[in-house]
């Protein structure tokens, strides 16, 4: 469709060229979206779909504290609480954050190298849908039998002799269905960013957002075959004959451990590397301050991609292991300390001596910092092997990985949402609102998780459905259980401040917040074809050169002839 | 607010009490933390994993409060670099953002530090692991009369590390199945396993003895884990996972409660274990008695079975 509305070169063509036959209407209404390939409305469509599944990720966390508020509940059976688990984990992990994540990266890494689209709006449009084929798949087992066997669905558990259930292969089916969108999106983020900046802007000068989005989908490409392939395999041996995973036949259930891991722990990676670069996105913008050692943050992250390929038996420090492997895997772990630790020291020295203006993004930044820490001390704690085995599969490994994983991406992606709310959809979102959203979540989190670290220090293990009353662990668990609805409750606030805002937030214009990166030198939400003209970028704050500019070609001459003073440096 | 750069009012302008009262507020968060994190610690069971009932239980027990109090140095720092900079550095009048890109001493300094921590956490880990992981012997004069064995050869611990050096340890096969644990105690029949005594979720152990798991399962995976008697090890199937534990002598006649870590099922919650010690003679008589009671229990099948076919 472009390409029909170019307009005809003004020097003299050697032969006659034809350059439109017929002009194509937009098409309009629901077809608009159906058909698009625009990386805007894909984006968006992202954002919404994951969204989706964020809410019912949310409601069977909330079924599950209900079922946990008090000893020997009966309100749910095990087998739908296994279900609940299960559904959780997967929706969370591959229907919402993952997924989330190259919302944000469709919608605005075209839009930050100032470049029209992505590399490849059809593969694009097909990586959405994918997604979108993969959640249906898994959902619709809802009706039927949904898997029970943990979103690790290690076998012999997710066997066929003892998960029988449709459910495993509707979670096998969105593994290879949201692992195809992933790879697909991948391959574009990497061609996308390769090939299509600015000019002037070379590696040094693309966003940390964009180095972020571009080791994510590295990881991808490396870690997502390994699990195409051992949930190939579990699904032949559950239907075909094969024996991979079956002691009993020469097979060896930990393989697929391996498999899983080696997958899982970089996809743990994924899921909060593009939150790290939200983060540095936001930090500076509301400290009006450049980033602190922006080459160091962004090396940082490719130090931690690769470490992350070495650690995943960490997962498995409770198999029979040689004890070789457990010090290997201990130590290598640790290292993953050393990146993510310069990573947030360079993020409080982007603070230190900036003018802080508190805005919700800044707080969902700044409430990410303090719990992302948190989770990352007991990582360190959990990576210690002899201390995994008192706390390997207990609720303080639920702890820990959602101070990582809420604390980390959610709190992250919601500073995205605020951020860039107005952007997508030339509003602002309702600051109050935003601000009080963000308290009552920060608040709901640290109750819900906080606790969760003694429950499992006194010895419950996760995914039980049932505990008996004591050393405590019915008012830590009562404590949890009300902490997570205060949580929901904190997330329902930003759900209705998006809704109002959508028609009565306040117009935002072109950069509301002053920011750095080229997605805020467009309209708001940007046309098609994002930039009239792109301009030479000369460093990694473009839009602060742009403004500079402006304001010396623009600044008004009074009467008295003298040049009005700059006052754009720290907008309020 | 609207705050400009050029503002009419210098920050030196601030009054010196209003300043102390921002260095007080960081101070006051930092003690709000520390009592939040002291208070816990008078009743200390609370922050650390279980131990008590065997020793390699309490070398990890005291492993977890050193990386404990590291962390709670780290997050403390941390947490109050940050606090202190959102508080010092918050946007108002007069405030002009210092436009710094980076400064590599202070960046190769913080990398330092934090590759300095990570390495005393690891000395501090090695230093206890020998105590954690390697079973000591079973006390020659309280604990349970045993011959010396050879420790097994090839398995999937190479360094035999569950096994004392001389051998002298009881060692019990546990099994795992969809959802109760079974016990097999040892006898002076080693080659013959159908005649031993045997137990289901509660497993009998004489003090002061060493006791090796050797940890099997026969459907799906499960873990051991009794939090007091030390950490858990999965039992997988096709896999011999091994651990031990040590209960002292004045802990006789206690039990100690655990159950299956790992996901095994929609039964997974109600797959509970159970150790009880007792002093060495009284697990032999148990083992006396569990044995006749096998012997009585198996020859009361065996007639009825014969009864039945004389039925048919």
């Amino acid at each position: 469709m472009a390409a029909t509305t170019a307009a005809p070169t003004t020097g003299i063509a050697p032969v006659p060229q034809i350059t439109a036959h017929r002009i194509e209407r937009e098409p309009t209404g629901w077809r608009s979206w159906v058909l698009t390939t625009d990386h805007k409305r894909i984006g968006i469509m992202y954002l919404v779909t994951t969204f989706v599944f964020f809410i019912l990720g949310g409601v069977e966390a909330l079924l599950i504290r209900l079922q946990l508020g008090t000893p020997d509940n009966t309100l749910l059976t095990p087998e739908t609480y296994n279900q609940l688990f299960t559904m959780h984990g997967t929706t969370m992990v591959f229907l919402f954050v993952v997924p989330i994540m190259a919302g944000f990266g469709n919608y605005f890494i075209p839009l930050m190298i100032g470049a029209r689209d992505m590399a490849f709006p059809k593969l694009n449009a097909l990586s959405y849908w994918l997604l979108l084929a993969g959640g249906i798949v898994f959902y619709a087992s809802m009706f039927w039998t949904p898997p029970e066997a943990g979103w690790t669905m290690y076998p012999p558990l997710s066997n066929e002799a003892f998960s029988i259930s449709g459910g495993t292969d509707a979670w096998i089916f969105l593994i290879h269905l949201t692992g195809l969108s992933s790879l697909v999106g991948a391959v574009n983020f990497y061609c996308t960013l390769a090939n299509m900046r600015a000019p002037g802007m070379g590696w040094g000068r693309l966003p940390l957002f964009g180095w972020t989005i571009l080791i994510y989908a590295v990881l991808l490409i490396l870690a997502l075959p390994v699990i195409a392939a051992g949930v190939t395999m579990l699904l032949t041996d559950r239907h075909f004959g094969t024996h991979f995973f079956d002691a009993a036949n020469g097979g060896d259930p930990l393989l697929y451990q391996h498999l899983f891991w080696f997958f899982g722990h970089p996809e743990v990676y994924i899921m909060i590397l593009p939150g790290f670069g939200i983060i540095s996105e936001v930090l500076p913008v509301f400290a009006r301050k450049p980033i602190f050692g922006y080459k160091a943050v962004a090396a940082a992250t490719a130090v931690i991609a690769f470490l992350s390929l070495i650690v995943w038996a960490h997962h498995m420090f409770t198999t029979p292991s040689p004890a070789v492997v457990l010090v290997f895997f201990m130590l290598s772990s640790f290292l993953i300390g050393i990146p993510t630790g310069i990573k947030m020291f360079n993020w409080i020295a982007t603070l230190w001596r900036g003018t802080v203006e508190f805005k919700t993004p800044l707080l969902f930044a700044v409430g990410f910092l303090s719990v992302f820490l948190m989770g990352g001390i007991t990582g360190i704690t959990l990576a210690t092997f002899p201390i995994d085995w008192q706390l390997h599969d207990t609720y303080f490994v639920v702890a820990h990985f959602h101070y990582t994983l809420v604390g980390g991406a959610i709190f992250s992606i919601f500073a995205g949402i605020y951020y860039w709310f107005p952007k997508m959809t030339g509003r602002k979102m309702h600051e109050g609102m935003g601000i009080v959203s963000f308290i009552v979540m920060f608040i709901g989190f640290n109750m819900t998780f906080a606790i969760q670290h003694a429950i499992g220090l006194e010895g419950m293990p996760r995914r039980i459905y049932e505990y008996p009353d004591m050393n405590g662990l019915a008012w830590m668990n009562l404590l949890s259980t009300i902490g997570a609805f205060v949580f929901g409750l904190g997330i329902l606030i930003t759900i209705i401040n998006i809704a109002r805002s959508l028609k009565t937030g306040a117009i935002a214009g072109p950069d509301p917040w002053k920011g750095n990166t080229l997605e805020w030198f467009t309209t708001s939400p940007p046309p098609v074809n994002n930039f009239d003209s792109v301009p030479r970028i000369r460093s990694v704050e473009p839009m602060k050169d742009i403004r500079r500019q402006v304001e010396r070609q623009t600044r008004p001459v009074d009467q008295r002839g003298e040049v009005a003073p700059e006052h754009t440096v720290t907008g309020g | 607010m609207r705050r400009g750069v050029l503002s009419d009012r210098p920050a030196t302008m601030i009054p010196a009490a209003l300043r102390s009262v921002r260095l007080l507020l960081p101070a006051l968060i930092l003690g709000a933390i520390g009592t939040l994190i002291l208070t816990p610690v008078a009743s200390a069971d609370f922050l650390s994993p279980e131990n008590g009932g065997s020793p390699n239980a309490d070398s990890i027990n005291s492993l977890y409060w050193i990386l404990f109090i590291l962390s709670c140095i780290v997050f403390a720092a941390v947490e109050g670099a940050l606090i202190y900079a959102l508080v010092k550095y918050r946007a108002r009048k007069g405030a002009v953002p210092a436009q710094i890109r980076g400064n590599t001493r202070l960046e190769i300094g913080w990398t330092v530090g934090a590759a300095v921590i990570l390495v005393i956490i690891a000395i501090v880990t090695f230093i206890q692991l020998g105590d954690i992981r390697n079973a000591p012997s079973t006390d020659q004069t309280a604990g349970l009369q045993l011959p010396e064995q050879p420790t097994p050869g090839e398995t999937d611990t190479p360094d035999n590390s569950a096994f004392p050096k001389n051998g002298r340890s009881l060692r019990v096969q546990v099994n795992g199945q969809q959802y109760v644990w079974r016990y097999t105690y040892p006898d002076d029949t080693p080659e013959n396993n159908q005649d031993n005594a045997f137990d289901y979720e509660t497993m009998v152990v004489p003090t002061d003895t060493t006791v090796t798991l050797e940890i099997k399962a026969q459907d799906v995976a499960h873990s051991w884990w009794i939090p007091k008697l030390g950490g858990k090890f999965d039992a997988i199937p096709g896999h011999t996972n091994y651990t031990w534990f040590k209960v002292p002598g004045k802990l006789a006649d206690t039990t100690f409660r655990g159950q299956c870590a790992e996901l095994c099922g929609r039964n997974h919650a109600n797959m509970i274990a159970h150790v009880k010690a007792v002093t060495p003679d009284e697990y032999t008589a148990y083992i006396e008695r569990r044995k006749a009671e096998i012997k009585a229990g198996n020859a009361a099948a065996a007639q009825k079975r014969q009864q039945i076919e004389g039925e048919q």
